[in-house]
């Protein structure tokens, strides 16, 4: 289960980011080795991410995040490289669900007021995003019910494991 | 009130009366992965309580993305699939068989079907007016365990198709053209549902195309009514006892109604990074091609085949342009090598791949130098698809693709005709 309030920095990224520049299909033969695959996150979009990420940090994107490919490895290794949640204007459909179902909350808010480098707080009970670098707050659009009960248990296979079906 | 193809399907497997926006919980006919996301499937199986599949026989492995595998990683996660398949049951199709999404639609899939694959192209199967969509390794983990999945009833977008395409101008065409309208986000979470006088005479392995690339629009699926055009296909395929006609009801409710005169449309080409980047043809001839790459599960049927060998007979590809054709599946490949197809391509300078994704996600098989420019009839031209993030990737159909390969820039294909 995510922490009820997060806090980190927020690394900023455009619109359209695709899960080929989340972590690129050239390195499918590293699929099975997820620390090495997880060096290599944000690779294409920018190089300089996984140098400087910290565990709590943010993915703050704008629309159509993580469009393309199934691959469940792209938020999963955004969650290994420590960011702990990913704001974005909106969603790509797959993706969106593969983080709940890997207990990422991906959260859907109007990222254009925060900037690279802001200091951010989630509480993730209220659904209140606070800029501490900006003195702002903002909402975001709360998560549905059936993708909370997995986010809560921190995924679906855990979901699965504790209810032994849907319960939706 | 009515009902879209999306809500009768779900609606009926679910036993519900589910309209849009309703979450249901259903059935799924078959649950499948690929090398690049089975690995992962597998061991999150593995993770859950549940040791057995709901049902083998409904689940099915593709070797298909790294085939043969380049390297001794991927060889080793295709072993770890190849064991899974004879510990479980389930199905494998190896390497050489051909694309996952283009087997389904010739062995698998049934109108009313739902298919959920490790894969984002699983869209592909709604030419045969089955409910068909991509989800991750987790998702498909449960649906390989449970035997079912749980769905948010998507609200539909009708596509109302009208007109006669004109010469060089196909399926690819039309797809491109939407998602230039809409935008790559245009559809997301929705369905596409195709109809109209063009739809209904649209042959399936254009469908097949155009489905292909809902998934390029943000949608869940792109589904097609299920009538004579995939009674035929199935009977083709040996499979008729599976047909069974699917339409939506005449009063079901859409979310948004787009008309597409298919007379209109011209060659169009999705210029690098993203599918909405779109422009015709006629205007990128400045746009010197490296490589042009023609196949995959857009456009890897033998139709395709066809007409690149109809193209290129009597005359070669550009010097400096390497021309990689794939067909989508060992049927394919055979028929096309009957047909006299792949002869009349390797003369006229073509490299034959094995079926497979070969050089769609840059794997192998075709990766792009720095610089370089790949005319391509796959589904997506993102930076670094084809494993260079400095080289450029164009979207064209069987058509503009096979005309650049034999002008060495990017050419309508009405140029070459």
């Amino acid at each position: 289960m995510p922490a009820p309030v997060l806090k980190g920095t927020a690394f900023k990224f455009g619109d359209d980011i695709s899960t080929d520049l989340i972590i690129a299909g050239k390195y499918a033969h590293l699929r099975s080795n997820l620390p090495e695959l997880a060096r290599h996150a944000m690779e294409d979009a920018d190089p300089d991410f996984i140098k400087q990420v910290q565990p709590g940090d943010f993915i703050v994107g704008g629309s159509n995040f993580g469009l393309g490919s199934s691959r469940e490895h792209a938020p999963l290794v955004i969650k290994m490289a420590g960011v702990s949640a990913i704001l974005a204007k909106s969603f790509a459909r797959i993706f969106f669900r593969n983080a709940i179902n890997q207990g990422l909350p991906a959260l859907i808010c109007d990222t254009d007021k925060i900037s690279a480098g802001d200091t951010l707080e989630i509480n993730m009970e209220e659904g209140v995003i606070r800029n501490v670098s900006r003195s702002e707050a903002y909402h975001f659009t709360r998560i549905p019910p059936a993708m909370l009960s997995i986010l809560n248990e921190g995924g679906l296979i855990p979901y699965i494991n504790k209810h032994g079906d849907f319960q939706l | 009130m009515g009902k879209t193809i999306s809500e009768k399907i779900l609606g009926g497997k679910s036993g519900t009366d589910a309209v849009a926006g309703d979450i249901v919980i259903a059935p799924v006919d078959l649950a499948f992965v690929q090398d690049t996301t089975g690995p992962l499937t597998i061991r999150q199986f593995k993770s859950g309580k549940r040791r057995s599949l709901a049902s083998p026989g409904r689940t099915a492995l593709f070797i298909d993305h790294a085939s043969p595998s380049p390297n001794r990683q991927l060889s080793n996660d295709q072993a770890f699939m190849r064991q899974f398949a004879a510990d479980s049951g389930c199905l494998l199709f190896d390497a050489g068989s051909g694309v996952c999404h283009q087997i389904v639609a010739e062995q698998l899939a049934n109108p009313g079907d739902v298919i959920v694959g490790a894969d984002s192209h699983t869209v592909t199967a709604g030419a045969l007016g089955a409910f068909a969509t991509g989800m991750g390794s987790s998702d498909i983990a449960v649906a390989m365990s449970l035997g079912k999945t749980w769905f948010r009833v998507p609200e539909s977008f009708k596509i109302e198709v009208t007109g006669r395409f004109p010469a060089g101008v196909s399926a690819k065409d039309l797809i491109l053209y939407l998602i230039g309208s809409i935008g790559a986000d245009g559809a997301t979470y929705k369905a596409l549902e195709f109809s109209g006088p063009a739809i209904d005479e649209m042959p399936m392995y254009r469908r097949l195309t155009i489905a292909n690339m809902a998934i390029e629009a943000g949608a869940k699926v792109g589904i097609f009514p299920s009538d004579g055009v995939t009674r035929d296909y199935l009977r083709e395929q040996g499979r008729e006892a599976g047909y069974s006609p699917i339409a939506p009801d005449p009063d079901a409710v859409y979310e948004r109604t787009i008309l597409i005169d298919a007379g209109s449309l011209q060659a169009l080409v999705a210029r690098p990074h993203v599918v909405d980047n779109v422009a015709p043809a006629s205007t990128l001839g400045g746009t010197v091609v490296n490589q042009a790459f023609i196949g995959t599960c857009t456009n890897g049927r033998l139709e395709d085949l066809q007409e690149v060998a109809a193209m290129l007979k009597g005359k070669k590809a550009a010097r400096g342009v390497r021309l990689l054709v794939c067909p989508a599946s060992k049927k394919i490949f055979t028929q096309a090598i009957s047909a006299g197809y792949i002869s009349t391509i390797i003369e006229a300078g073509g490299i034959i791949l094995p079926p497979g994704c070969a050089a769609c996600l840059g794997l192998h098989q075709g990766v792009l130098a720095d610089g370089e420019a790949c005319i391509s009839t796959a589904n997506r031209n993102f930076k670094g698809r084809m494993g260079n993030p400095e080289g450029s990737i164009y979207l064209a159909s069987t058509a503009t693709a096979t005309a650049s390969a034999i002008t060495g820039r990017i050419t309508d294909p009405r140029e070459v005709c």
